[in-house]
Order: C-alpha cells, then structure tokens, then sequence
C-alpha cells in the first residue's frame, strides 16, 4: 500500500501548491468574446472596453486586479465557487439574476437591437426609434405587436443565457423560434451565413461586427431597454450571504461590493467612463 | 495565409504554443490516467466484493457518461469538494485549481477509466502458472506484483493503451470550459475573431493529424522494443 | 442539493432526450452503410481504392468529433459557394450538420470493426462455399456479410455507446438534444452541477440498455 500512500500524498500535494497565490488581489472575470466590451486581439490579450475598465476601477479601489477568462455559460456559477470575485462581462442588472448573485451600480447602458443582412423583409419596419419596456403605453405594446407580426416564422439567433433570450421567450414578441448559440461570435456567423434570418443582442456587437468584418449586417426595429433587458451593466458579485454574512469571505464580498460602487462613482466623476466609452463603442453608453 | 503567420498580426505562433499545449495536458492526463488505474485496477482484481463494487462504479460511469458532462461536473463540483476538503481542515480560502491542472485531471478521470480496463484485460492474459510459480519461489504479494505482473502487464497493454492515448488526446478539445488556451479553443477564438472559421477548423484538424500520427509512430516503436525476445 | 430543481428538469430532459436518440439512430443507420461501404474497399485488392478507404478512416479517428462538427457547421456555412450551391438545402439545418458529421464519424469507426472481421473470417467457409458451386456475390451476401456481422458486434456495441456519447456535441450547434436542454436549463438556474448529474443519469440509463441488448444479441448469434 505504501505506493498509494505516497502517489496519493503526491497528488494533494500537487494540487494545494496552486493554492491561489494571488489571495490578495482581485480577480475578475470575463468572457473575452462579446467585443467591443471584451474580446481578445490576436496575441491572445483581453481587450475592450471591460479589459481597459476593470484596471481603471481597480486603480481607485487601490488594490491589484487578475482579469480571468471564463466562458459565458459558466460566469455566474464560476463566480459562485469563487473562481474569481467579480463580473465584468457586459452583464445587465435584472432581476432573475439577482436571486442569485448582486450587482454593483451600472456602469454603462446596453442597448439591445434587432439585426438583419441587407435585403431581409425586415427591413424598414415602421416601430418608434426606441422602447421602454418598462414604462409600458401604447406606444410600446403598439411596437411589440409590429415585431411580433414581423418575427412569426422566423429563426431568431441570440446568444445562450442572455437578456435578449429572456425577452425573446418572455412572450412579448408571440411565440418565437430562438436559436441560441455560445457565443456572439457564433451568432453573428451565423447571421452571416444565413441560418438565421434575424438576430437580438447589443447594437453595438453588430456594428462592430459589421464594421470589422464589411458584412452588410443592418440593425432593424426598436432598441430596447428595461424589462427584461435590465438596468444597465454593472459588476456582479457574489451576495454576502452565499458564504454567510458574518464569514469572512461573506465580509470580504460585501466589502468588494462597497469598493466597486465607490470606484465607479469616482470614474464617472473623473470622466473615465464616458471616455472608455467613446473609445470602444463610439459613443458615451457610461450610466 | 497572413492570419496564420507569426507575430502579433498573425495566429500562427499561438497556434503552436496551444499544439504543445494540447500535447502538455494530454501526457500530463494520461498518467493521471495511470495512477487512477494503479488504484482502481486491484480494486477490480480483488476478491472483496465492495473493492469490486467501487471500481466497477468508476468504469461504468465515466465510459458511459458524454465526456463534456464529466469535465463539466469536475470543473464545477471539482473546485467546491477540493475546498470542502479544505474547509476540514481549516483553509476556508478559495483554493485556485489553475485551468492546466483543471483539464488535465478531468481528462485524466476519464482516461483513467479506460486505462483500468487495458491493465485489467492485460493481467488476466498473464498465464496463471507464473502466479503458482512466484509463489512456490517464495515472491510475497509486493515483490509479485512489482517484478512480474506490473512489467507484463505494461508490455501486453502498449497496443491498447495507444487507443487510450488517442482517445485522450482527442478528449482535450472539450475542455474549453476550463479556459486553458489548447488547439481547440485558441482555434475557435481565431474563428470567433476573424470570422474565418472554415481556415481555422481546418488547420486544428490539421494539428490533431499531426499529433496523432507523430505518438503513434512513436507508441509503434516501443510496442516492438518491448516484444523483442518474445 | 436543489431536489425541487431535480424534480422540476427530470422531464424536460427526459423528453430531450428523444432528439438524442433520434440523432443517434439516424446517424448509426447511414453510418453503418459508410463504413460498410469503405470497408469493402478496404478489402479489396484495389490498392488506390484501399488507400482513399484508409485516408477516409485514418482523418476521421485522428481527429476529434468537435472540430468535425465544427468545420461542417460554421467552417462551410461560411463559404460562398457552398451556400450558393443544392448542398446548402441540408447544410443550412442545424440537425442534418450534427447527422451528417457523426455519420462520418461513426462511419470511419465502423469501417475499421468490419474490415477486421472481414479479415478474420476462416478461408473454410468461403472455401465451402466455392465447393459448393456458390456464386462468388452469394458467398459474400449470404456468408462474409452475417458472419463479419456476428464477429463485429461486441466492437461495434462499444460504437454505439462511444456514439451516444458523441452525440452530446450537438448541443455546441444549437441543437436542444439531452446536453443541450442542460444547458439551457443552468443558463436559468445556474445550478449545473443538479442538472448535469440527471442528465448524466439519463444518458448512463441508455448505455447500460445499449450494452445489454448487445450482450443479448451476441448470446443469441453466438456459433
């Protein structure tokens, strides 16, 4: 037996050398593939406007920062093993999310769009430029009538996990025939390609992705904001009660939470945000 | 061609660094896969019903559970009973697995299993009189298992464990989830990033090809080393 | 443990579970005639014919199902002509990339597993066949045909179950199969931990099926 012993004593040894070393800094994570809010160049770096964001707020909150890789499918529940402390992923604030984790304050407006290529019947569909879902009226319901006339039948391709799926299902636009992919960067080919006559996510993946890539991809319809869409992005965190309020990671959390809010405040203050934001998105999306 | 040349422009030298990545986290799955086999193969071997009972769980679970579920389940439950282990003894910390060691012992789980059933299938073929005969020369169980079952057990398991090790080597394109950067992921984020994903799926196969005709050329020589005399 | 969690997705992934074996089945059925296919080619004393045979299977085992799926789906969805051209009917869907993907896959396996029991069929029987005055297409029919079949099966029962695993990366092309309801399910839930330990139930549940009803068919054609 005393080869198990020793192969076994071996492996826990092995395995608790990489007990994080990086204790003391934060680590946040992103999902390096919904530019421009964080993607990757071709040198495998994370860039974009969360990337360049996440160093800046770090900066005020005074302490140093590891920006970890984790795909969109897994960010909540690796956030709740304590992969990393902190999301910055372009996440909205909503409310089923919040059952299960916090957020900080919003640090910037998404604003969701439908897309098509060129010449898609879609085209020229005659809603307001804007709706509110949350503030509702006959506008609005006027809006989501003329897209849900205009969906019926079509495939409809957005990324798993995202608001822009919750609406696509929440039965405000009828009964829809979604499509979900892993990433944007799916969705867009796929867009491209033709399997999917319509696709919802940010405005601002399209025209990047229209941008960087020359495909005639136009942007149809309403944006949206509120609802299901949320208020906004901001750093989601674990709740201080997932490790027990007096614990000390439960202190720590509700600690990090105060420092985020703080940091963003200073930034905004400081302009930081909007100039990040014009710098990636080409406007000021800071909230 | 200019997205797969080398620098900062070009995908090429990423590519090769996620090759010897992929290579890395194979080797390093497959004698994970070793030690779970040295572990669980007597189990299987034994007499004891309930050792019968752990090992034969093992195989029969992780070879008939999709591999993506059980790197899924490892990723995820992996890190929370590591830390549970912690909490025992104390260290209430995040323990930081890191995405090398994560892929390498969720593929190695599974390539474990497999290995099982080569070295089981291998000591049953030893003839039964060499037992007999260490016993009458006086071998106690330890010297047996050291000097006579475990060498020809690993000569007479090389052709199967080849297929272990293309089977393992193939399952490192799943675990993307872990983020460790191998051929599979670094391909698919130069797919994402410069919408060419025809080029660079082509290529990973490409590598795969590479990877596997390179080990089992190698894999070859040693099956006809290790049968010289026989 | 979210047991309500467990409760409340058991059908849902029960039912998904359908597509699973619904694209396990289709891609098994024209896989068996691939790799039947190639394997007679393999068999045969034509060394070119041989060659193609074995570039075929050697790609298709070299590499992983992943990049397969990958470069069937988004790698020729992107190419112009390939969209413009009556391919594009089927590539377009989502299902028929996944078919036609493990179909290949499974294909090249199967090519393999009969080759070698084509291979190791004793010359007796065909032997007693030609003495017999049999036709050299009857011989193959009614002779190497059943019994390559026979000696395949425990090889080919491992297939299967190999395939039904593969089939889970049909969730990685939008398909809603056992994985893919998974996943859709933690995306809501975030609790992947429930969810994947009853789908992965589901799919063990399948393979202990698969494994004894082959188990039964080797009793009952055994010589």
């Amino acid at each position: 037996m005393n080869i198990f012993k020793k192969l076994g004593l071996g492996l826990l040894i092995s395995l608790f050398l990489t007990i994080s070393a990086n204790a003391d800094k934060i680590r946040i994570g992103t999902e390096g593939a919904y530019p421009p809010w964080n993607s990757k160049d071709a040198s495998g770096k994370l860039i974009g406007f969360e990337v360049e964001l996440a160093w800046a707020l770090c900066r005020y909150i005074g302490q140093q920062c590891v920006i970890v890789e984790q795909d969109w499918d897994g960010m909540i529940p690796a956030l709740q093993m304590r992969k990393f402390d902190a999301i910055m992923a372009g996440m909205s604030i909503t409310d089923e999310r919040k059952k299960v984790i916090t957020f900080s304050q919003g640090y910037a407006d998404e604003v969701a769009s439908l897309a098509v290529m060129k010449g898609s019947d879609l085209e020229g569909m005659e809603t307001p430029e804007g709706i509110n879902l949350s503030l509702g009226g006959s506008g609005v319901n006027k809006a989501l009538k003329t897209i849900t006339g205009a969906l019926a039948g079509k495939t409809v391709c957005t990324q798993t996990g995202t608001i822009h799926q919750n609406f696509l299902e929440s039965g405000d636009v009828g009964k829809v025939n979604v499509r979900t992919y892993k990433t944007q960067d799916d969705v867009n080919l796929d867009l491209a390609s033709g399997r999917c006559d319509v696709a919802l996510a940010a405005a601002v993946a399209f025209t990047d992705y229209a941008e960087k890539s020359g495909k005639p991809v136009v942007l149809v319809g309403p944006t949206f904001s509120g609802g299901a869409f949320g208020n906004g992005v901001g750093v989601g965190l674990r709740q201080a009660s997932q490790m027990g309020e007096d614990s000390a990671q439960g202190k720590r959390d509700a600690a990090l939470l105060k420092a985020f809010n703080k940091a963003i405040d200073q930034a905004r203050k400081d302009g930081v945000i909007s100039r990040l934001a014009i710098k990636h998105f080409g406007f000021d999306a800071s909230m | 061609m200019e997205l797969l040349s080398f620098g900062k422009t070009g995908w090429g030298d990423e590519l090769i660094v996620a090759t010897i990545m992929t290579l890395a986290v194979s080797v390093t799955a497959m004698l994970i896969g070793f030690i779970f086999a040295l572990i669980f193969t007597p189990l299987k071997l034994s007499k004891n019903k309930f050792f019968n009972l752990i090992a034969n769980f093992y195989t029969t679970i992780i070879r008939g559970v999709p591999e993506l579920l059980v790197i899924y389940l490892f990723f995820f439950g992996g890190s929370s009973a590591i830390m549970f282990v912690g909490s025992i003894f104390g260290y209430n910390d995040y323990i930081e697995i890191n995405a090398f060691l994560t892929g390498a012992f969720s593929i190695g789980i599974i390539s474990g299993a497999y290995s099982t059933e080569v070295f089981r299938g291998a000591i049953q073929s030893i003839d039964k009189g060499q037992f007999e005969a260490s016993n009458v020369l006086g071998f106690n169980k330890a010297l047996r298992f050291y000097k006579i079952i475990l060498p020809q057990m690993l000569r007479l398991s090389i052709p199967n464990l080849s297929n272990v090790w293309q089977i393992t080597l193939k399952d490192t394109s799943l675990i993307s989830v872990t983020g460790l950067v191998e051929i599979m992921r670094q391909s698919y984020i130069a797919a994402g990033s410069t919408r060419d994903p025809l080029l660079f799926y082509t290529v990973a196969a490409i590598l795969y090809l590479i990877l596997t005709f390179l080990s089992m050329k190698i894999i070859n020589r040693l099956e006809i080393k290790y049968n010289r005399g026989y | 443990m979210d047991f309500d969690l467990i409760i409340n997705s058991f059908p849902k992934l029960l039912f998904a579970s359908i597509t699973t074996l619904k694209l396990l089945s289709v891609s098994l059925f024209i896989g068996l005639f691939i790799g039947l296919f190639f394997s007679i080619l393999r068999v045969n004393n034509n060394i070119i014919l041989g060659k193609i045979a074995y570039g075929y299977s050697y790609t298709f085992r070299g590499t992983p199902l992943l990049v397969q799926i990958f470069i069937i789906y988004y790698g020729f969805g992107q190419v112009e002509l390939i969209r413009e051209s009556f391919l594009w009917a089927i590539l377009k869907e989502p299902y028929w990339c996944a078919v036609i993907a493990f179909a290949l896959n499974t294909g090249a396996y199967t090519s393999e597993i009969l080759r070698s029991a084509f291979q190791t069929i004793k010359p007796g029987f065909i032997e007693a066949g030609k003495s017999l005055g049999v036709p050299n297409k009857l011989i193959f029919y009614k002779i190497q045909i059943p019994i390559a079949i026979r000696q395949s099966l425990p090889a080919y029962g491992n297939e299967i179950i190999l395939m039904l695993k593969g089939t889970s990366l049909a969730s990685t092309v939008t398909l809603m199969d056992l994985t893919g309801v998974a996943k859709y399910i933690i995306s809501t839930t975030f609790k992947p931990i429930e969810v994947f330990i009853i789908a992965g139930s589901i799919y063990l549940f399948f393979t202990f099926i698969i494994h004894n009803v082959i188990k039964f068919l080797e009793k009952k054609y055994s010589f």
